[in-house]
């Protein structure tokens, strides 16, 4: 069954409360963002309609906004969402090459997940690291200055990880 | 001199006490003490202009707010930084937190904004924690929540979090993505001032000028307002990026020369890897891309300087604009022609789609310039382009269409004779770039 649990629950009411009465609505996207975290890394059309219950909308209005934003999943993904960024200052700064290796070194194209099911590449837009360059978002966090070495390590990091 | 980043570096001044014993709410003391009008007067006399790109003058935006009986009015901050090239809100944000909470309560006073909010972006995932800390501190500390030091003024702030759409970096996108809908832009008017978030009288202002308001309630606006040169007052931040050899957030003052800027020690340091200076977009990717010699000089041969003024002398055609702050550098081994096709697959996957001139020639300028990076262009597709970017240009509802056509017609305008040996030479596109060809080496046509 789709629910929140206690605790995220809590941080929905939280999140409804910083809006004036009645503009509820207002909290969609941080309550997606919470229910994409809870329910395995995407926004399966049950979870929406689940969102859309708890926040008295239409599952349509929650639907448009979900396809809208690049941040939220419409399909599965792996344990790890390698999201590089591919715009202008990163790309003269060597993106391209990161973005190749990863594909050649996971097997994998653009969009997809490796067999493993540990990771998604997802090239992004313009992430606002421009200046630490060229870089990746993982998960909550930027990692930067990428090197072929260094993103090499950081899959050993999350193979690691995921072992344990 | 530095009016923002002056504690920058002092140790823990991301929390409040190391914050506050170096100076920090002194100007909420000073600000509750005034009246909303004055403050907001003090804002005009200061001439600061809007940071986020535009560069409207933020006193008078401010002035132009709604005041109807009985109607809450809300100030949102812009922390939706998305313009490619710009890092600057986000360096405030992370190590200067409370600089920027101490600018919202002073202008949420001024504007009569007793909820406020910090529209973020969503990928700055771990900023919200930096920011809500600092929020509980001020709140701890009494400069936030009820009767903030006796002044009867009430004040709350909530960050919200967006989640990727550079579209809601434009106010009216934001203020939809706020009320928990697509971004798609709002026709103006009705303007945000009368009719923003909730249909309630909103001011939009970016992170930058919230900050700058705190120097300039404790300086005082006419103060503040000598620094700097003719209409750019203050100082600016600037990202700088792409082939430099220390890139990163600067503190400039606005009559830093361009040459001095790139070049400086105190600054970038020149061009990574001892390479030359062939072009460079100044104002995050929207704004026309200059080569080298139209970057440092003006095309009356007068030095170029870092202010609003100087670097959009000589309009479009040999000038370009501040913008942002987005500094970007492309070095003598970087392709014009795939560096556009980059920045114009952002603008397709970033165009939301409402206008068509938008939605469809963003699509068709990415797909031609793919075609002439990969050898397969005609001499007609560099007039086609063209022609598609004058279309798209004034015919939507938002700037993200003039923003997606200029980085195109300036890099036509410039770099016209490699696009065309792009479509001459398919062969060899593909396995040098074009270099920088037509330009004596840009340090040489300084001195000259």
């Amino acid at each position: 069954m789709i629910q929140f649990s206690q605790e995220k629950m809590t941080k929905v009411k939280e999140i409804i409360a910083r809006y004036p009465e009645g503009k509820h609505k207002s909290a969609l996207i941080p309550v997606l963002h919470l229910a994409q975290e809870e329910f395995g890394g995407w926004l399966d059309v049950p979870v929406m309609d689940y969102v859309a219950e708890i926040l008295s909308i239409k599952p349509i209005e929650v639907y448009e906004v979900a396809t809208f934003y690049t941040m939220f999943n419409m399909n599965p993904v792996g344990k790890y969402v390698l999201e590089v960024c591919q715009t202008g200052p990163c790309m003269l700064s060597g993106s391209d090459q990161i973005i190749s290796h990863i594909k050649n070194k996971l097997g994998i194209a653009e969009g997809e997940t490796s067999a493993d099911g540990l990771f998604t590449l997802k090239p992004a837009e313009c992430l606002g690291a421009c200046g630490y360059a060229p870089m990746m978002q993982l998960g909550k966090h930027y990692r930067e200055h990428l090197t072929i070495e260094r993103v090499d390590a950081i899959i050993e990091e999350l193979r690691a990880a995921a072992k344990n | 001199m530095k009016l923002l980043l002056e504690n920058a570096q002092v140790e823990g001044i991301r929390y409040y006490e190391t914050y506050r014993k170096t100076g920090g709410y002194r100007a909420v003391e000073k600000a509750l003490k005034m009246t909303p009008d004055e403050l907001v007067e003090e804002v005009k006399k200061s001439g600061l202009r809007g940071r986020g790109g535009a560069g409207f003058p933020t006193g008078m935006k401010w002035s132009f707010l709604a005041k109807p009986e009985g109607v809450p009015r809300h100030l949102v901050v812009n922390a939706d930084e998305s313009e490619p090239g710009t890092f600057k809100d986000r360096y405030l944000m992370e190590f200067l937190p409370h600089l920027f909470i101490e600018g919202m309560i002073i202008s949420s006073f001024a504007l009569g904004s007793n909820t406020s909010y910090v529209y973020i972006r969503g990928e700055y995932a771990w900023i919200p924690d930096i920011l809500e800390q600092a929020i509980a501190e001020a709140k701890a500390n009494g400069w936030l929540g009820k009767n903030i030091l006796g002044s009867g003024f009430d004040c709350e702030i909530y960050v919200h979090r967006g989640a990727g759409a550079y579209i809601c970096g434009e106010e009216t996108a934001l203020i939809e993505s706020l009320e928990g809908k697509r971004g798609n832009p709002r026709i103006k008017p009705p303007f945000p001032a009368i009719q923003g978030v909730w249909m309630r009288p909103t001011v939009v202002n970016n992170v930058e000028t919230i900050a700058a308001v705190v120097p300039i309630i404790n300086m005082g606006g006419e103060e503040y307002g000598k620094i700097g040169v003719g209409r750019s007052t203050g100082t600016k931040l600037m990202s700088a990026c792409g082939n430099l050899k220390r890139p990163g957030v600067y503190e400039i003052p606005f009559d830093l020369s361009v040459e001095e800027f790139i070049y400086g020690d105190e600054w970038c340091q020149g061009i990574a890897n001892g390479k030359k200076l062939k072009a460079c977009i100044p104002g995050g990717s929207s704004v026309p891309i200059l080569p080298a010699n139209l970057l440092l000089k003006t095309a009356k041969g007068e030095t170029r300087y870092m202010n609003y003024e100087s670097l959009s002398d000589g309009g479009f055609a040999t000038g370009s604009m501040l913008g942002s702050g987005g500094f970007i550098v492309l070095d003598e081994d970087q392709c014009v022609v795939r560096h556009t096709m980059s920045l114009a697959r952002f603008y397709k996957h970033e165009s939301c789609g409402q206008c068509s001139p938008c939605r469809e020639g963003t699509g068709w300028m990415y797909r031609i310039l793919k075609k002439i990076e990969y050898g397969q262009g005609t001499m007609a597709d560099i007039d086609l382009l063209w022609d598609i970017q004058r279309r798209i240009e004034g015919n939507t509802i938002c700037p993200l269409g003039d923003a997606a056509a200029w980085p195109v017609a300036a890099a036509i305008r410039h770099f016209r004779d490699e696009f065309e040996w792009h479509i001459l030479n398919p062969e060899e596109s593909q396995t040098r770039n074009y270099g920088l060809a037509h330009y004596a080496d840009p340090l040489e046509v300084v001195s000259a």
